[in-house]
C-alpha cells in the first residue's frame, strides 16, 4: 500500500525532472568514481590477472608466458593438491558445524536474562576482536608439545599420562587448528545471532508456553524458523572465511605435519611466494573460486526460498 | 542496530522475568549458568595465558613443577623491555598504526561517496553496484594476493607501506560501503527533499546534512575498518620484506622467532602490546561493534 502510494506521487516528479535524469546519471558517476576506480584497479584487474596467471608458467622475477592448461593438469595429478582439497572441505565442514552449534547455543545463552549482560556479551567477542595471528601464537604456546598447560592440567587431573602431541601427528593437529578455528569464529556466530534473537518477540514464545509447548518445542517451532534467514547469511559468510583460511594455518602449522593441515589458501602462498611459482599458485587460487561461488548460490537461493515461505515479496 | 535493541530490551525485562519464573534457580544454573560459564572461560583463557607468560620470568616459563604455572611468582616486565627497547617492535606498532588509519581514511572517504550515489542519487544501474559492492565484499584475499603482489611489484611500491595501505582498501572499501548504505537508508529522504527545496546542492547535502546524521554510522564503519586492517596478515606478508617496514603480527610471527630458540616471554608480551590497541579501541565502542558487524550480514 504505502509503496504504492510513494511511487504513484513519484512518477509525476520524475516525468517533470526529465532533464534531471541526465544529470542523476552523471552526478551518481561522479561520486562512484574513488570507489570504482581503486576496485576495478585493485579487485577486478587483479581477479582477471590472477585467472591469466593461472595460465602462464611465471615465476617471481620472470614473466611467464601462456601454458594452456599445463598448471592445472599438473595439479590434476598431484596428490598433496588433492590433499589440500580434502583438508579444505573436512576443515570447513567441521568447523562450520561446531561453529554454528557452539554459536547458537551461546547466542540463546546471551539472550536469557542474566547478571552483567552487557559485560558478558563484551567479552564474549574478544577472540574475534584480538588479530588472529596475535591469538594463534598463544595458541602456539597452549599446544607446545612439551609445556602445555592442557596436557598439564589434564595429567594433574590424573586423565593422562604423558603429554599431548597437539600438533605432531596427523589427526591430533587436524583436530586442533579445527577447534582453534571454532574458538575465533564463535563470537561472530554468537553475536549476530543473538541480534537476530531479540527481535524475536517474547510474546511468541509466552502463547506458545500456554499452549504447553515445551521448550525444545519453543526452540524448534519458532526461535529456528524466525532466525533460518539470519543463520543462511552468517553461516555463508562463515563458510567463506574458513574456506579461505590463511592466517591460523601459516602460524600453527604452516600445513605440517605430513601437509596434513595444508589448506588450498596456505597451499597457494606456499607454491607462490616461497616456492616462487607464482602460476601455479594462482592455478590453486582460482580452483578455490568454483566452491566459493557454490556457498554463495547456496545461501543465496536459501534465502530467496525462504522469503517466499514466509509470504513476503521478492 | 543492538543499540537500538537495548531500551526495547529492558522494556520487555518485567516479561522475561515473568516468563523465568517457570524454571527454578538450580535448574538454571546448570542449564545456563554453568554452560555460560565454560563458554566464557574457553574464550578468555588464551588471552589469560598470554598475559601471565609475558609477565614471568624465563626460569619460571617451564618449570611447572616448582611454581604454580597459572600466576607468576615473581612477575617481571623484562620480556616487554626486551620488546621495546631491543626489538623493531616499536616500529612495527607504528607501521601498523600508519597503514591502519591510512587505508581506513581511504576507504572512508571512497565508501561515503559511494553509498552516498547509490543509495540517494540512484543513479540508473545503482541496484546493480550496490549488488557488485556486496559480490566485492566477499573476495577473499587469498584468492587475490598473488596477482596483487605481481601488479604492487610492477607499481615499485613492493616493501613499502603504500602497498598495504592502497590494497587494504579492497576488502574496506564494500564493507564501508555496504555498512553506510544501511545507514543512509535510515535517514529519512524528505529530510534531503527539503534542502533540495531550498536550493541546496547535493555536495551541501551531503556534508551538511547526510553527514552530521551518520556520525555512528561513520565511527562504526570508522573503527571496524580499523581494526580489519590492524588485523590483518596475508598482505602484509606477501607485500613487505625488509624488517623495519613490518607490521605487528607478520613482525611478531617472522622476527621473534628465531630459528628453534622460541621466547616465549618475548612472543606473548608482543601479542599482548599487539592486541592492545584494538582491545583498547573495542572496549570503548562495543556498541558500534556489534552494529557494525550485525549490519554487515543484515540484509
Amino acid at each position: 500500500m504505502a509503496g504504492a502510494a510513494i511511487t504513484r506521487t513519484d512518477a509525476p516528479i520524475a516525468a517533470a525532472r526529465e532533464p534531471l535524469l541526465q544529470r542523476k546519471g552523471f552526478l551518481g558517476l561522479l561520486f562512484m568514481l574513488p570507489a570504482a576506480a581503486f576496485l576495478l584497479v585493485f579487485l577486478t584487474y587483479p581477479l582477471g590477472l590472477g585467472v591469466w596467471l593461472g595460465f602462464t608458467d611465471t615465476r617471481v622475477g620472470r614473466a611467464g608466458v601462456f601454458i594452456g592448461l599445463e598448471n592445472y593438469q599438473l595439479l590434476w595429478d598431484d596428490s598433496i593438491f588433492w590433499l589440500s582439497v580434502f583438508n579444505t572441505v573436512v576443515y570447513t565442514v567441521g568447523a562450520s558445524v561446531l561453529k554454528f552449534a557452539l554459536g547458537l547455543w551461546l547466542a540463546l545463552l546471551l539472550n536469557e536474562h542474566l547478571p552483567f549482560k552487557a559485560l558478558i556479551r563484551a567479552v564474549v567477542l574478544l577472540p574475534w576482536v584480538v588479530p588472529t595471528v596475535l591469538s594463534a601464537i598463544a595458541f602456539w604456546w597452549i599446544y607446545d608439545a612439551q609445556f602445555s598447560i592442557i596436557s598439564w592440567a589434564l595429567i594433574k587431573l590424573g586423565l593422562i599420562d604423558s603429554p599431548i602431541n597437539f600438533l605432531g601427528n596427523t589427526t591430533n593437529a587436524r583436530i586442533t587448528v579445527m577447534l582453534t578455528n571454532v574458538w575465533r569464529g564463535i563470537p561472530f556466530v554468537a553475536i549476530t545471532l543473538l541480534a537476530g534473537l531479540q527481535t524475536i518477540s517474547p510474546s511468541l514464545h509466552e502463547a506458545a508456553t500456554l499452549d504447553g509447548a515445551s521448550s525444545w518445542q519453543r526452540f524448534r517451532y519458532i526461535t529456528l524458523p524466525m532466525l533460518s534467514p539470519l543463520i543462511a547469511v552468517v553461516m555463508t559468510f562463515s563458510v567463506l572465511f574458513t574456506f579461505t583460511d590463511f592466517q591460523l594455518i601459516y602460524v600453527l602449522t604452516r600445513g605440517g605435519p605430513l601437509n596434513a593441515t595444508h589448506l588450498m589458501a596456505t597451499l597457494s602462498f606456499q607454491r607462490a611466494i616461497p616456492g616462487g611459482q607464482l602460476g601455479e599458485g594462482a592455478a590453486i587460487a582460482v580452483a578455490m573460486v568454483p566452491f566459493l561461488l557454490g556457498a554463495i548460490l547456496f545461501s543465496y537461493f536459501g534465502l530467496q526460498r525462504r522469503r517466499w515461505q514466509q509470504g513476503g515479496g521478492d | 542496530m543492538t543499540i537500538s535493541a537495548r531500551p526495547i530490551d529492558s522494556a520487555h525485562a518485567d516479561e522475561s522475568v515473568g516468563m523465568s519464573y517457570l524454571e527454578r534457580l538450580p535448574r538454571r544454573v546448570v542449564t545456563i549458568y554453568l554452560p555460560l560459564a565454560v563458554f566464557v572461560f574457553v574464550l578468555l583463557f588464551p588471552f589469560y595465558w598470554m598475559a601471565v607468560t609475558a609477565l614471568k620470568p624465563n626460569s619460571e616459563l617451564t618449570n611447572f613443577r616448582d611454581y604454580s604455572p597459572f600466576w607468576p611468582s615473581q612477575p617481571t616486565l623484562q620480556h616487554m623491555r626486551y620488546l621495546l627497547l631491543e626489538t623493531s617492535y616499536p616500529a612495527w606498532l607504528l607501521n601498523t598504526m600508519i597503514v591502519a588509519v591510512g587505508s581506513t581514511i581511504l576507504s572512508l572517504v571512497a565508501a561515503v561517496f559511494a553509498a552516498y550515489a547509490i543509495e540517494r542519487i540512484r543513479f540508473p544501474g545503482a541496484r546493480w553496484t550496490g549488488l557488485a559492492i556486496f559480490l566485492a565484499y566477499l573476495v577473499p584475499p587469498s584468492i587475490l594476493f598473488i596477482p596483487l603482489a605481481v601488479m604492487i611489484f610492477k607499481f615499485g611500491i613492493y616493501d613499502t607501506k603504500l602497498a598495504l595501505i592502497f590494497t587494504y582498501p579492497t576488502f574496506l572499501i564494500p564493507f564501508c560501503t555496504w555498512l553506510l548504505m544501511g545507514y543512509f537508508r535510515s535517514i529519512p529522504y524528505e529530510l534531503e527533499e527539503c534542502a533540495l527545496v531550498d536550493g541546496a546542492s547535493r555536495w551541501q547535502i551531503l556534508t551538511r546534512i547526510l553527514l552530521p546524521l551518520s556520525v555512528p554510522g561513520l565511527i562504526s564503519a570508522g573503527i571496524f575498518a580499523f581494526t580489519l586492517s590492524w588485523n590483518e596478515f596475508i598482505y602484509a606478508l606477501t607485500f613487505i620484506q625488509s624488517s623495519e617496514n613490518k607490521t605487528v603480527p607478520v613482525g611478531v610471527l617472522t622476527e621473534l622467532v628465531r630459528g628453534d630458540v622460541y621466547e616465549w616471554g618475548a612472543l606473548m608480551a608482543g601479542a599482548l602490546l599487539g592486541s592492545l590497541p584494538v582491545v583498547l579501541l573495542y572496549s570503548f565502542f562495543v556498541d558500534y561493534y556489534v552494529s557494525s558487524m550485525t549490519g554487515a550480514v543484515k540484509e
